[in-house]
């Protein structure tokens, strides 16, 4: 197995654990204690409006939405990693059939786990900080996966070459 | 097949992993992966055909309810259409999450059936791992989905029902037959000397595979660029949106105003629609692009004429485009581009439908040609 064949499956297999490690943490600490919470705002925003109590209907609302934008961030960094992680093993299965020279293979294999790893983390981020610095992570994180999945897209699709094994035989 | 067989035994278990006997780890776990996706595929196109859109006018009626209740000065029947809110949200999320694991599970069964050539246990022991995951896998989503039809019946606790137990023993279920696909696969590693595995699949270079790989690789970095569009364009406009009709409906509310209320609520529903359809683009292409990278190494297994390998592979693909670009073009062209969505999706049912019949016909012509090519070598 070629070392970057191996990076992006163990590294999948590093990301899928932790993303099932955060959303075992969020489910059991987090998750329902904001879908709760959620609900109570909603509720307590309309039954503040229905006792004409406007200022008690906005403060209830803007506890809703700081709720939903958590419940809507954690929930995607779950499945972003999970999700990334998948997609980073079945890469590392085909990744012989990418007709790059080894070094740009293994390039290309670390910054595809960059990018898997610090697009969830910027989405994560956002929690703690509305500010610029997390969505920037974020979007950089993404476009790292998104031009890494482009160049291995275009890797599998050129012609004319083999591909050298590993181990020195050729296909 | 492995090079270094160290005794007679080792050998037939290491041929034991790699080949693709009748009721083999490996074949349980490919075939048992197929049925679930399949399973899942159709659980979901009854649930979109018959379950999501009234659902979701049911959710839209009893916000509407409570809106005017709130305007009404009501504020136990605003409490009691929210409370119908979350029952009918409940009753959705227990349909999706059965359609999102069954498939999710599938996956993870195709994935496994690959590496088994890696998991160095015995095959009784992978065969056994394989029947635990594929029960788990079965056990969580249908108690998920019993989960709003049973409730707390007959339950030992005060918050969790059965059908909540059920499902969470199908989880620890494919924990634990995961994990001992994990320790299998580590044991090699302790080993100073670790004989070099290698398998035919990842070989394979027949053009219903590399047709597979490429187009499942085009699949996800669209469902990636569409998910980036959204993110960067649609994303903050639509929370902020949310919250600004929420807004507005207790605003119309409170003043009385009935008819700014209905199209705050008609506003909301149209963003509901929007969200749904934007996400569900996003996760279905890239779903359907790594399921078409996963069947790509099974396609030595599928017993088919190499034609109708391809024409199957090209069908997969073309169902697999069809369906996120027309779930996309449902909020300009409404139901038709709807029910053409959901011929795409019949289409990836029917391809895949075909590769597992192909599965299940293979009768080891693949591997009865390996175990004479090591004889030769031999």
């Amino acid at each position: 197995m070629s070392a970057a064949r191996r990076l992006l499956i163990a590294g999948g297999i590093a990301l899928a654990l932790l993303g099932m490690i955060y959303g075992a943490w969020y489910a059991v600490f987090a998750e329902h204690q904001e879908l709760d919470g959620i609900g109570k705002s909603l509720t307590a925003s309309f039954s503040a409006t229905a006792r004409g109590d406007a200022a008690g209907a906005e403060a209830a609302l803007k506890q809703y939405k700081e709720l939903k934008y958590s419940y809507d961030r954690h929930v995607d960094v779950h499945g972003h990693w999970i999700g990334l992680a998948m997609v980073l093993i079945v890469l590392g299965f085909a990744f012989d059939q990418v007709r790059f020279e080894k070094k740009a293979k293994m390039a290309l294999a670390r910054c595809l786990i960059a990018g898997a790893l610090l697009f969830p983390l910027g989405v994560l981020l956002q929690t703690f900080s509305h500010g610029y610095w997390p969505r920037a992570v974020a979007v950089a994180g993404s476009a790292l996966v998104i031009a890494s999945l482009a160049l291995v897209t275009l890797g599998m699709m050129r012609r004319g070459r083999t591909v050298p094994y590993e181990n020195g035989s050729r296909n | 097949m492995t090079s270094v067989p160290s005794s007679s035994n080792t050998a037939a278990q290491d041929e034991a992993r790699i080949t693709f006997a009748p009721m083999s780890a490996r074949r349980l776990l490919a075939l048992g992966g197929i049925g679930l996706i399949l399973v899942g595929m159709l659980v979901g196109d009854i649930f979109a055909v018959f379950v999501l859109h009234q659902n979701a006018a049911k959710v839209g009626e009893s916000l509407s309810a409570a809106s005017h209740a709130a305007m009404a000065g009501d504020a136990n029947a605003v409490a009691g259409s929210l409370r119908s809110v979350g029952s009918f949200l409940e009753n959705r999320g227990t349909k999706v999450d059965t359609h999102v694991h069954m498939i999710a599970f599938g996956y993870l069964a195709l994935m496994l059936a690959i590496l088994q050539p890696w998991v160095a246990l015995r095959e009784s022991t992978r065969k056994k791992a394989a029947w635990m995951l594929l029960i788990g896998a079965w056990l969580l989503p249908v108690g998920v989905f019993l989960i709003h039809y049973v409730g707390l019946a007959y339950s030992p606790l005060a918050a969790i029902g059965w059908a909540s137990i059920f499902a969470d023993l199908g989880g620890a279920l494919v924990m634990g037959a995961t994990l001992a696909c994990l320790v299998g696969i580590a044991r090699p590693f302790r080993e100073s000397k670790r004989p070099e595995v290698e398998d035919v699949l990842f070989k394979d270079r027949s053009t219903a595979g590399r047709v597979l790989l490429a187009g499942g690789l085009m699949l996800i970095l669209l469902g990636f660029l569409h998910g980036a569009y959204y993110a960067g364009v649609d994303l903050y406009r639509h929370e902020a949106l949310d919250y600004s009709l929420l807004s507005q409906m207790t605003i119309t509310a409170s003043t009385k105003n009935a008819s700014a209320l209905d199209s705050a609520l008609a506003g909301y529903g149209q963003l509901g629609g929007e969200k749904a359809v934007n996400i569900a683009v996003h996760a279905h292409a890239i779903e359907f692009g790594l399921l078409a990278m996963l069947l790509a190494f099974f396609q030595p297994y599928i017993s088919l004429r190499d034609g109708w390998k391809r024409n199957w592979a090209w069908v997969f693909l073309f169902g697999s485009l069809v369906l996120p670009v027309f779930v996309l073009l449902e909020l300009r062209l409404g139901l038709l581009a709807g029910g053409i969505a959901d011929a795409g999706g019949l289409l990836v049912i029917v391809a895949l439908l075909a590769m597992w019949i192909g599965i299940v016909r293979y009768s080891g012509e693949l591997d009865a040609s390996l175990s004479r090519g090591e004889g030769e070598k031999r």
